[in-house]
């Protein structure tokens, strides 16, 4: 069950209090978010709407120990995020975070085999305990046979789902996705959410998604809308804004 | 180890721009050994020297003489072991550009005084009982294609007026104990100059060679040897062996100076030619190494990555100059062994060249790689 109201049990798995976040540019403070309170349940599907600017990254990149609020906490699974220093957070960031990003973000010179297999090289895996985690991680997202192409020499869906190969390969605590599908076709959309979706209800993945397209907020099991720098629950069911409903 | 494909893998992203940075390494570290061998053969005469022998010149210039004479007057000086002379030549082998070293020898005392240079005793013996015989060093003897018997003409204008030839028959050729000893000298016997020069020559040394029993007794015998033949007509200055040669090398100039500052210019300019290519590659996946910090790399493993690459550059490039050097280097001794002899690559060279190599890889890659290091990942991502 997914709150906004602060009054989550010790039971979320990710759990935001009072969060602000301010920016200074050009000598004026910008507060994007200004006493967030979230609270995520394990196996929770969310997705985070809102117009460009109101903040949505900076949630996820918050949330993910990307950069830090400038008050408030952010506990996941026990441990505060928030208090911990650059060298702990990046561990923290290997064991339990998974990103997909809008622009894929593979390493170009690498194979997609080589980019899924980049957050395993920071375990203690060996190497062949290494190639049977990429080779079933590809073999979810449906491209064991494009297994040694090069980034170059795939579709932007492709791409795509090698990125979410990647996100999941070490088995995070969670997922965030960043417009997932904001740089593809219609089709290729589809599949890589159809991927996202068999995260959750197969493999029981807690991922937190922004983004833009109705239809594909419509596929996540809760929809959190991002209003002047709090969350608010959607005020149509993910059917209603799938069907057309303004978010 | 496991980051190597992705170190590999970014190294080759740009080959051009690769085999450009590391040919300058190359180049570079070519310039530095070649540069490093030739001031090690100006200082070769240093190197070489025995701490127990003594030079004795005439205090006036090493190009005036000295009388035979004062040879037994020094030998009397307590803590003298022995003692020989030699004279400059200065004679040309067919032509000006055949120049090589000919010193005149007392054959009776030479292999007392220098015996690092080996002459087997058969051709020694031979050497001894011909008044025209002559003793060469085995790379002089290779560079003129020389074998024991060969008859070697030798013109002088500087005891012979009508510059005519002085023939010599090749009755010895000597090799030194080590590698960095002088295997280019001719010599020949004493006596025999003395009979071709006129008389305003007779008598008369260039310079003495002597071995002190002790080393540490040399100042004392030196100061001795100088006070001897104080307000003489011939006035001597007496030092050791290395003071002579490092003088001697002075007399080319400040070439320890001018090789060091041609070699840190070098070095200089290297470091940033290959900052800079590193700067860049860095710049370039600001993206990428964003990604992997995001994914959970840290910051020294992103610190490690820059500068493992910036190190191989140095090392590939460093090995290949070093290479071509070391190629290129007996070509070198050839063309300059009349006027640099001991013309060789030092183990020791090729070690200073390689640490070079490691500081200046590491130096170019610390700041492109502190500045990976120190990059925000929100930021680099370029998403807010």
């Amino acid at each position: 069950m997914v709150k906004v109201d602060g009054n989550g049990g010790q039971s979320s798995l990710i759990q935001a209090r009072d969060l602000d976040k301010t920016y200074r540019r050009g000598g004026e403070d910008i507060d994007v978010l200004q006493g967030l309170n979230l609270d995520v349940e394990a196996g929770e599907f969310v997705a985070f709407m809102g117009p460009s600017g109101s903040g949505k990254s900076t949630l996820l990149n918050l949330l993910g120990g990307l950069d830090v609020p400038t008050r408030g906490r952010i506990t996941v699974a026990g441990d505060e995020i928030t208090h911990m220093s650059g060298g702990r957070l990046t561990e923290w960031r290997a064991r339990h975070v998974g990103f997909i990003f809008q622009m894929y973000n593979l390493i170009p010179v690498l194979t997609a085999f080589q980019n899924v297999e980049l957050p395993l090289l920071l375990t203690k895996l060996s190497k062949a305990e290494r190639r049977a985690h990429v080779e079933t991680a590809l073999g979810v997202v449906g491209l064991s046979d494009r297994m040694h192409h090069f980034p170059r020499q795939l579709s932007g869906g492709q791409e795509q789902r090698v990125t979410i190969a990647r996100a999941f390969v070490s088995d995070p605590t969670f997922l965030l996705c960043d417009e997932p599908t904001g740089d593809l076709d219609r089709k290729s959309a589809d599949d890589v959410m159809a991927i996202i979706e068999e995260l959750v209800s197969k493999y029981h993945k807690t991922v937190l998604m922004v983004t833009h397209d109705p239809l594909v907020a419509a596929r996540a099991n809760s929809i959190l809308h991002l209003e002047k720098g709090v969350l608010v629950e959607g005020r149509h069911s993910p059917q209603e804004t799938a069907a057309g409903g303004v978010a | 180890m496991k980051f190597a494909r992705i170190i590999f893998a970014n190294l080759l992203r740009k080959k051009v721009r690769l085999l450009l940075t590391i040919g300058s390494f190359a180049v570079a570290l070519f310039l530095f050994v070649f540069l490093g061998v030739v001031r090690d053969a100006f200082n070769r005469g240093a190197d070489v020297a025995s701490a127990d022998r003594l030079i004795v010149i005439n205090r006036t210039s090493i190009i005036n003489s000295i009388p035979l004479s004062y040879r037994d007057k020094i030998l009397r000086i307590p803590g003298t072991k022995a003692i020989t002379h030699n004279n400059w030549f200065g004679g040309t082998y067919i032509e000006e550009k055949n120049f090589f070293v000919q010193f005149v020898i007392d054959p009776e005392n030479q292999r007392q005084v220098f015996p690092e240079f080996v002459v087997p005793d058969d051709q020694w013996n031979a050497f001894l009982k011909d008044r025209v015989g002559a003793v060469c060093g085995a790379k002089l003897a290779d560079r003129f294609h020389w074998k024991i018997g060969d008859r070697i003409p030798i013109k002088n204008n500087m005891y012979d007026a009508k510059n005519s030839a002085w023939e010599f028959n090749l009755d010895g050729i000597y090799h030194g104990k080590q590698p960095k000893d002088d295997e280019t000298q001719f010599w020949f016997q004493w006596d025999y100059l003395e009979e071709r020069v006129s008389q305003g020559f007779k008598g008369q040394v260039g310079w003495y060679v002597l071995r002190v029993d002790n080393p540490d007794d040399a100042p004392r015998i030196a100061k001795a040897i100088d006070a001897e033949f104080a307000n003489s007509p011939y006035e001597t200055k007496t030092e050791a062996e290395s003071a002579f040669a490092a003088g001697f090398v002075k007399q080319f100039g400040n070439i320890q100076t001018l090789i060091l500052s041609i070699g840190s210019v070098v070095f200089f300019t290297l470091l940033l030619v290959t900052g800079n290519t590193m700067a860049i590659s860095v710049r370039e996946r600001t993206s990428e190494l964003a990604v992997f910090k995001a994914i959970g790399y840290s910051d020294l493993t992103i610190l490690f990555f820059v500068l493992a690459e910036a190190l191989t550059i140095a090392l590939i490039g460093g090995a290949v100059g070093m290479l071509l050097a070391a190629s290129a280097i007996p070509g070198l001794a050839i063309a300059l062994s009349g006027l640099l002899p001991s013309i060789v690559l030092a183990p020791s060279m090729l070690l200073f060249g390689l640490a070079a190599a490691i500081l200046t890889g590491i130096l170019s890659g610390i700041v492109p790689g502190l500045t990976a290091m120190r990059l925000r990942v929100v930021n680099a991502l370029r998403r807010v």
